[in-house]
């Protein structure tokens, strides 16, 4: 099907994301504002406007009340999602580069980047709905600082239940804190390994929606890989020929999609057809790539899958958001292993 | 004692790095530089009278200070004298190690007159060898290495199935595989990651892998590639084999140098002889160096090497080098100069072999002869001219006088029967360029040469490997060079057929031209009939098949020309930056390679037909080498019965084809199926954590319908 085109945003996507209901897309970009928009007709609902500077990440609570942002101007503001007002306004010493809220919405983790001197954090605050919720408390719950010997942290988000928080650093590690203490649990090289790249920096973790219990990374070093939260134990390892900004893993089927491209500095010297602006489909189980889906003229920079499963949303450097609904023969795909399975188990019911 | 002060107590009071000795460590310093380095012991010097020890010492004196400064005084130079007569050996002390050295280096073994050789040896040797002991006296054989197997060189060609093996370089990694067609190429052995420093190359007859490291070169062969030899050379750049495999030439930008220590020399291939040269041959079989040369004055320094510097004779009798003004052709095994000397050509600017032996009308030497075609350009009084030269004896058996020539290329055909000279000639502005083809036909008597004329200039020639038919690409020189316009013709010529059907020896006919197209390339099979023409190296690659043998079943009559090209499929590859047939002439790989560009790089691999079998992108893809192979054993009447009995054999193959075909895909499934059971497995783990399945309410709270109200219809006339 034809994908709606979200024009709205005058520079480079950021971050995409839907609300748990899969009816709003949440979008944020290098233009200083946030925008939100019906997913079912691209109509946009209205813009947060207050940041001064580039937005690099946006979540909403799993209710659609509060929406949160983290902006380059060194600030974390909270939005009334029905409204579009501002409610509060975290002041932090360094760009914050990823927000996101617990599953019980209880909490917000923030990653602060590691610039000017100070240390990288990941700082999670409580979150209060009380009232009007603009009495939050600008006082951090918790500071997880850059650990000793390890490179900054680029990406965090919640486990199952806010139990941990996976965090990925630029060096392609991926570390695991306790999501009550803050205590550093383990590290494991996620990255840097599967071939021979310089630059490996991890750019996004999402994780699985069913149960949050697995989680995919993408990197620098054109590789993806599907993570076990318990043991983190890396189980599959996606490889593409283009360094990666983001992969999510999709509901009701067993596919991952990846995206990326070329990096944006070095688009202008390449075609479009060179620059490998395409999202890429794998499966999750086989890691074969089955398909990719063209239409961005930069690279891919956030990709976000309805909760449904219904479709998806990518946001690029081109300044576009592009929502794709998947055709019935998506749904239709299967591999003969796949098949088999589906008939012995029809067979047995 | 006095101040009732104790040692103890005046090393707790001082602390002893704090105190500054710098002035007694400078009184007492022991100087570094001062070492039995800086002696030389000479031997072999005349026994004499005492009268005479001032003119002696003055002579050597003279002759070592010119190595270097010597000490002064009986420091510097000292002879002992015993009984009033010298006693022939004497002392120097140099002021620079380095001096030492040099003197030793080339005053050692000077014959200073007729009686008296000089020995000059460091005193540290002295030392070391010299005194009883230290050199065993009783001979003890060097232990010869045990031989190690490195298993059957030719094995590759043993496989059932008749397939080539492929070379894949990605990344710093290379690897080995059989090609499977469709399917994943099979491994030979596990890829190997920084196998090469640079690049990765075949012997022309696929024995020897050659990988290219800092120190040198390293081969490899057998079913494992296991490490074979090791060729020495420091920066090596370049590589190049003999066509028999019997000698690698490598080219380094370092000139060779000896090391300092007789420890290193004694595992070093060159000597003082070879010292300053950049150019080596080598005797691939021991790994020794067979002879070494310098680099002509005139590609010292230069930016763009000519590669290769050294050409063989299809047996690797002969090699030749070409200088300036002369060609140097050597005799192998001992490379020695042919004839002891220099072959003189004036202004020669470039020459090739025939890549076959050449049986000449008038010979009567069993097996053809060898000969070599060369070139010079024009000069104030004299035209430039193409001349064939039979080797050894060096006699010029044909040349071709030609004028206003800009350029010459040789190409020889694969049986050494024909010589194509394309001679770009340049009208008599100057403005714009034509080509003509000369073809010396060398097996016929006194060697006729008939000449092409034709309005464009040749961009690039191409023989049909085994028959006399051949491809140019050419272009019309008008002038104007608009590169948006495609303006290259690509031609098909034949040998004129007489009456009788026979070939005359009289001209070629192009029997089908191409016009306005891009491409700058020819690709013959190996086998003959197919070939392949592209555009590469530039941004709309394309690779176009040709059947050029082409017979059309629908006019059964018509049946005696069978020279006809038809285009068998046109594909697309923008990337392409290299193309090449496999040895069996079954398939055709073409690659964008990351030495390049990075574009689409990867490979992608073809039938002959032009089926596209498998499309391959690798990041960081480098390069695709079709391990080659030795010519087939087959006789003729081999040849004729497998061509016989042709449908019998394919029906094996397509069997086996397709029972290959399935072992894959089943195994694919099996695997896949391995795959979905883990991943059950796995996430069985997780079934009892309550999963936060999405139950949402679909709830409507705004509905937007599209309702037609108003409905009006407009005729407008």
């Amino acid at each position: 099907m034809r994908p709606i085109k979200l024009m709205g945003h005058e520079r480079s996507l950021t971050q995409v994301k839907y609300n748990r209901e899969g009816d709003l897309i949440f979008s944020v970009s290098k233009d200083s504002s946030a925008s939100i928009w019906y997913s079912s007709n691209g109509e946009r609902l209205g813009t947060l406007e207050g940041h001064k500077g580039t937005i690099w990440s946006i979540d909403v609570d799993s209710e659609s009340i509060l929406c949160s942002t983290g902006s380059a101007d060194l600030s974390i503001r909270l939005w009334k999602v029905a409204t579009g007002e501002c409610v509060f306004q975290y002041e932090m010493s360094t760009p914050v580069r990823r927000v996101a809220f617990s599953p019980d919405n209880s909490k917000l983790l923030a990653v602060t980047d590691q610039v000017m001197g100070h240390q990288g954090t990941i700082t999670v605050f409580n979150i209060s709905y009380e009232g009007d919720y603009t009495n939050q408390s600008a006082e951090p719950e918790l500071v997880i600082k850059t650990r000793e010997g390890a490179t900054k942290v680029v990406v965090a988000g919640w486990s199952h239940g806010g139990e941990y928080i996976i965090a990925g650093h630029e060096d392609g590690y991926v570390s695991k804190y306790d999501g009550h203490t803050g205590e550093f649990i383990q590290t494991v090289q996620a990255h840097g390994k599967y071939n021979e790249e310089k630059v490996l920096s991890i750019t996004d973790i999402q994780f699985a929606p069913e149960d949050k219990s697995y989680f995919i990374t993408s990197s620098k070093d054109k590789c993806s890989t599907l993570i076990d939260v318990e043991t983190l134990e890396i189980l599959k390892v996606y490889i593409a020929d283009a360094p990666m900004n983001t992969a999510a893993i999709t509901p009701k089927k067993n596919f991952v999609i990846l995206g990326g491209g070329q990096e944006a500095r070095n688009v202008t010297t390449t075609a479009e057809s060179q620059g490998k602006f395409e999202a890429r489909f794998y499966h999750k189980i086989f890691v074969d790539e089955i398909g990719r889906v063209k239409g961005h003229f930069g690279p891919l920079n956030s990709i976000a899958v309805h909760p449904n499963g219904s479709g998806y949303a990518s946001g690029g450097e081109d300044g576009f958001i592009r929502v794709h609904s998947f055709d019935k023969s998506y749904f239709d795909f299967e591999y003969d292993a796949e098949r088999t399975e589906r008939a012995i188990a029809s067979g047995a019911t | 004692m006095v101040h009732g002060y104790t040692y103890e107590d005046l090393e707790k009071e001082i602390n002893v790095d704090d105190v500054d000795y710098t002035d007694l460590e400078a009184r007492y310093q022991v100087n570094q530089d001062f070492g039995l380095d800086n002696y030389v012991v000479i031997d072999g010097a005349p026994v004499t009278t005492e009268a005479k020890v001032p003119v002696l010492s003055k002579v050597l004196k003279k002759l070592l200070s010119s190595y270097g400064e010597l000490e002064d005084g009986d420091d510097g130079f000292y002879m002992p004298i015993e009984d009033g007569k010298t006693k022939g050996y004497l002392f120097a002390q140099f002021k620079e190690a380095d001096s030492a050295k040099k003197a030793i280096r080339q005053l050692n073994g000077k014959q200073l007159d007729k009686s008296h050789r000089l020995l000059v040896n460091s005193l540290s040797d002295i030392e070391n060898y010299g005194s009883e002991g230290n050199v065993p006296e009783e001979f003890v054989e060097p232990e010869i290495p045990e031989f190690k197997e490195h298993g059957f060189l030719k094995d590759w060609l043993l496989d059932e199935q008749g397939r080539d093996q492929l070379l894949l370089h990605q990344s710093e990694t290379v690897g080995i595989y059989w090609n499977k067609k469709k399917s994943d190429p099979e491994k030979v052995i596990e890829p190997r990651q920084g196998f090469t420093s640079k690049y990765a190359k075949f012997s022309p007859k696929g024995t020897y892998l050659c990988s290219i490291h800092p120190q040198g070169v390293q081969s490899w062969g057998g079913p494992e590639f296991e490490s074979l030899s090791k060729y020495i050379h420091n920066q090596v750049r370049l590589i190049d084999f003999s066509p028999n495999e019997n000698y690698l030439v490598t080219l380094s930008p370092l000139p060779i140098t000896m090391p300092e220590t007789a420890a290193e020399r004694a595992h070093f291939p060159f000597k003082e002889e070879n010292e300053g040269h950049k150019l080596v041959i080598w005797d691939i079989k021991t790994g020794e160096p067979a002879r070494s040369f310098a680099l002509p004055p005139h590609l010292e320094g230069q930016k763009e090497m000519p590669w290769p510097l050294v050409k063989w004779s299809h047996d690797d009798k002969y090699c030749a080098r070409q200088g300036p003004n002369a060609l140097a052709i050597y005799e192998t095994p001992s490379f020695q100069l042919l004839n002891k000397k220099l072959v003189q050509i004036d202004s020669i600017v470039d020459f090739e072999w025939a890549p076959a032996s050449v049986k000449l009308a008038n010979s009567k030497v069993e097996g053809g002869e060898y000969l070599l075609s060369y070139w010079t350009p024009e000069s104030s009084n004299q035209t430039a001219r193409v001349a064939l030269m039979q080797i050894p004896s060096t006699q010029v058996l044909r040349t071709t006088n030609l004028f206003q020539v800009s350029d010459c290329k040789m190409h020889w055909h694969d049986e050494g029967k024909y010589l194509c000279v394309k001679v770009d000639r340049h009208t008599k502005s100057g403005k714009t360029v034509f080509s003509n083809l000369e073809f010396f036909k060398t097996t016929e008597k006194d060697i006729p040469v008939e000449k092409l004329e034709l309005k464009e200039v040749v961009v690039n020639f191409a023989w049909e490997p085994k028959t006399e038919r051949f491809i140019t690409i050419s272009r019309l020189d008008d002038g104007t060079n608009n590169p948006a316009i495609p303006k290259n013709i690509i031609s098909f010529y034949a040998p004129e057929l007489s009456q009788k059907t026979k070939i005359t020896s009289s001209s070629y006919k192009c029997y089908d031209t191409i016009e306005k197209k891009y491409s700058n390339t020819i690709f013959w099979s190996p086998k003959g009939r197919f070939a392949v023409v592209a555009t590469i190296g530039k941004s709309n690659g394309e690779i176009e098949f040709y059947d050029c043998s082409y017979d059309d079943d629908k006019k059964p009559g018509n049946n005696k020309d069978v020279n006809k090209a038809k285009l068998l499929k046109a594909e697309k590859y923008g990337g392409m930056t290299n193309l090449s047939w496999d040895p069996s002439g079954r398939f055709v790989a073409a690659w964008s390679s990351a030495w390049i560009h990075t574009i689409e790089n990867g490979y992608k691999l073809f039938e002959f037909t032009g089926n596209m079998l498998r499309d391959d992108t690798k990041d960081q893809f480098k390069e695709f080498i079709w391990r080659p192979r030795p010519a087939s054993l087959l006789s003729a009447a081999d040849r004729k019965r497998v061509r016989k009995n042709l449908r019998e054999y394919s029906a094996q193959f397509d069997e086996a084809d397709a029972m290959e075909a399935d072992t894959a895909t089943r195994e694919a499934i099996l695997n896949r199926r391995r795959l979905l059971e883990e991943w059950r497995d796995y996430r069985s783990k997780y079934a009892k954590v309550e999963s936060t399945e999405n139950e949402v309410q679909a709830e409507i709270i705004e509905e937007i319908k599209e309702e037609i109200i108003e409905e009006k219809e407009e005729v407008i006339e």
